[in-house]
């Protein structure tokens, strides 16, 4: 346990472990370019423009935000598939960016991917067995060959799919099903980390719940860690330990769910959340709705100063000339309570009526 | 207004009754793995000023019910093989196709999920907004472009009159379903069936539509069916629920009671699947199983598989549609054990 007087981040889990992944100043800027024998950049989609974050072993951390905020960029970047334009991952202190060859290859083992759609993640043209053993074949050494099928129909068994199955195609599952053929493979070289891109987004409500589960479990029986990443709330709520709202490629608050969803100090959270629709109609009167104006602004041309000024109803001059850090605000500071954790805003305060309550 | 009255139908004097009334409607779609029961007597009622929304997962016939409503059924293969579409007092079935049309866009109105492949990409905006008045109202295109300005500027899309020359691929997502529904408005129609309206934009975005719709709706007192598998959405805006489940309505209730007190185990397993706040480490609850195959719905109640309540009955006899009181009805065998059960659990 830590000392009274060193007290933790708020943000941060109450172990004092280590993180497992370690993301600072992450940047990814995708070229814009003009032309099409010559091309010239004429500028830059600043899909993830100074990102951090840790995740801690054993733990999801939920990311939120909405479309175009540059969360599966977050992802991909995590996953190595993509190149950062600038900024560190650290995985248990090794910065896995600038690795390359057989050092980049034992960390991958330990990073997996679910994708969002279970429709066309998978190769319609390989069985269930094919596609949950491929891993095995980038990593012979996890499962010799003629231990494969066995290892393949025991992954089945885990997530909840008859073991006979292993010779069927894609096609002939649900979408649920294929969803927990995609978690089966993310699981087939015991990884550590599984990064889940909106994972149940595309199922219906009963079968989400049934994923949901399962992804739990999972959790508990190999203490992964998970980044979650869905824009639907009340699922990320429900799995998160802490939880990430991105704006405009950033994330601009973060902390643990509680004092995510019953404490928020950064006005496009509070925005957020006010707009999520609750599954009670006698809430209806009674809620205070945040209509915000306009269309998220193109990540080409990001607004000066705070990226949210645009929309933000209680924006200043000051927030179009400087640009809040993700730090816990100076009100908050000490103060022990909920709200104290990151939040990018110049004037973070609590609403009166939190939208979650 | 110079319109030319006599290209609108009239509508059938006071009529009694719902605004619309469907009744008993079968859809199948004959294929070549065979028939696929889509819709199979579905059964629901919407008034002028009033809001249903239609529940229900994915492929339980919730769209197929609206494209036979509007009368755009993909047919073949999509056939009616039965049941009446009574609007103002007419059953559209029976009307020929060129009266059919008349009614279509001039009465009722639809707004569909994906604003980007349901707008023309290659007329302008103001162009297909306009297309509304000429056709339909016999509008001179400089009228016609005047009108159009009107709307764009009633559903909020700021420039209107600059924005008015763009394609739909230059408006953001909120932007071109904003247009949809200004096209949906143009003639301002009785009814608007709007299919999952808000599910490809974003929550703030999803915000400012559904309350732009809401408010139109008030003002205009029209009737408006919204399709759904969104349980928040359904308690923010609807008067009342009808619920799908293979084809069929299971359960229609007033919203207030239906989320108090679900009267049929499907209803009640959809409730029970959102994650609750106080749930948080807990397992969510998951109806079991999966929705079934409409080339083999199971025989008796077609929940009967995943459904914790199921009886030997519920094999063999297909539920009808009980009457739970003046307001509420249910396709459960067992729905006032459904019921007791909710009530104690709520
Ligand atoms: N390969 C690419 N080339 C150019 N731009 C890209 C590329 N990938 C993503 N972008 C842009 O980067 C931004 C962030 O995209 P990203 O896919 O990370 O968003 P997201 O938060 O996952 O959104 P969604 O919720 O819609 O999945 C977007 O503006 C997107 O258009
Ligand atoms: N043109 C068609 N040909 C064959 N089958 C069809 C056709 N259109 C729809 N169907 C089938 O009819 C059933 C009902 O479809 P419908 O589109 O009404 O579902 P839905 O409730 O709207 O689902 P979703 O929530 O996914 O939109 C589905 O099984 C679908 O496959
Ligand atoms: S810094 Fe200013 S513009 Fe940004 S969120 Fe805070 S108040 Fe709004
Ligand atoms: S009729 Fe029987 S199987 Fe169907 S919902 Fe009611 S109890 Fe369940
Ligand atoms: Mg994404
Ligand atoms: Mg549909």
């Amino acid at each position: 346990m830590s000392q009274p007087t060193t007290r933790e981040p708020a943000a941060a889990p109450a172990t004092t472990r280590e993180p497992i992944l370690e993301v600072r100043g992450l940047v990814k800027h995708f070229p814009l370019t003009q032309g099409i024998l010559f091309k010239k950049q004429i500028g830059a989609v600043k899909a993830v423009d100074g990102v951090d974050f840790d995740l801690y072993p054993g733990e999801t951390l939920g990311i939120v935000g909405e479309s175009g905020c540059g969360k599966s960029t977050v992802a991909k970047l995590v996953m190595n598939l993509e190149e950062p334009t600038a900024g560190t991952i650290k995985y248990k202190g090794q910065d896995i960016t600038k690795l390359s060859g057989r050092a980049l290859k034992a960390v991958r083992r330990n990073i997996q991917m679910v994708f969002q759609d279970p429709y066309t993640s998978l190769n319609p043209r390989m069985t269930v067995g094919d596609i949950i053993g491929e891993p095995f074949d980038i990593h012979p050494d996890v499962a010799p060959k003629g231990d494969r099928r066995r290892r393949v129909q025991e992954l089945l068994d885990v997530v909840g799919l008859n073991p006979e199955y292993i010779n069927r195609y894609p096609h002939q599952f649900s979408g649920g099903q294929r969803q927990r053929i995609g978690i089966a493979r993310g699981l087939a070289l015991r990884p550590e980390i599984i990064v889940a891109d909106e994972p149940v987004s595309a199922l219906d409500v009963s079968v989400q719940a049934q994923v949901v589960n399962l992804m739990e479990r999972l959790q508990d029986e190999f203490q992964l860690s998970y980044m979650f990443i869905a824009h639907d709330l009340s699922i990320v709520r429900h799995i998160s330990d802490r939880v990430g709202v991105m704006y405009l490629g950033r994330i601009v608050e973060i902390g643990a769910d509680a004092a995510i969803y019953e404490h928020p100090t950064h006005p496009y959270t509070q925005a957020l959340l006010s707009a999520v629709p609750v599954p009670n109609p006698e809430a209806r009167e009674e809620r205070e709705r945040i209509i915000l104006a306009g269309d998220v602004p193109s990540p080409a041309n990001p607004p000066s100063g705070c990226r949210f000024r645009t929309r933000c109803w209680k924006a200043q001059e000051r927030c179009a000339v400087e640009e809040p850090l993700l730090a816990v605000p100076e009100v908050f500071r000490g103060t022990g309570g909920p709200a104290e954790h990151e939040s990018a805003c110049h004037f973070a305060e609590e609403m009166e009526n939190p939208p979650g309550e | 207004m110079a319109t030319s009255a006599e290209l609108t139908p009239e509508p059938v004097g006071e009529a009694e009754g719902p605004l619309l009334d469907v009744r008993n409607l079968h859809v199948e779609f004959r294929t070549r793995d065979g028939v696929a029961k889509a819709v199979n007597g579905v059964n629901y009622s919407v008034d002028a000023g009033e809001t249903l929304a239609v529940l229900g997962e994915s492929g339980s016939g919730k769209s197929v019910t609206a494209q036979a409503i509007m009368g755009i059924l993909d047919s073949p293969p999509g056939f009616i093989t039965e049941g009446e579409v009574v609007f103002q007092g007419r059953n559209l079935l029976t009307l020929g196709a060129e009266e059919r049309r008349k009614v279509r866009g001039a009465r009722m109105a639809m707004i569909f999920q994906d604003a980007l492949s349901s707008l023309n990409p290659v007329l302008n905006v103001g162009e297909q907004l306009g297309e509304m008045f000429t056709v339909h109202r016999g509008m001179s295109r400089k009228a016609a472009r005047a009108k159009a300005i009107e709307l764009m500027e009633r559903v909020r899309i700021p420039a209107a009159r600059e924005r008015i020359r763009q394609y739909p691929h230059q408006f953001s997502g909120g932007m071109r379903q904003r247009v949809m529904i200004a096209m949906a408005m143009a003639l301002e129609p009785e009814l608007i069936i709007a299919d999952e309206p808000t599910t490809a934009l974003d929550v703030t975005v999803q915000a400012q539509v559904m309350e732009l719709l809401a408010e139109l709706q008030r003002e205009y007192n029209m009737g408006l069916i919204l399709i759904t598998h969104d349980l928040g959405v359904v308690a923010d805006v609807a008067d009342k629920i009808a619920v799908m489940y293979a084809g069929r309505i299971v359960e229609t209730s007033p919203v207030h009671d239906i989320y108090a007190a679900p009267a049929h185990p499907y209803t009640r397993g959809l409730l029970d699947s959102i994650p609750r706040v106080d749930q948080k480490g807990q397992e969510l609850y998951a109806i079991k199983g999966l929705p079934p195959n409409l080339l083999h719905i199971p025989p008796g109640c077609a929940f009967n598989p995943r459904c914790p309540l199921a009886q030997a009955v519920c094999r063999t006899d297909e539920p009808p549609l009980y009457r739970v009181s003046d307001t509420r009805a249910s396709a459960c065998h067992f729905w006032k054990e459904t019921l007791g059960e909710s009530a104690d659990n709520a």
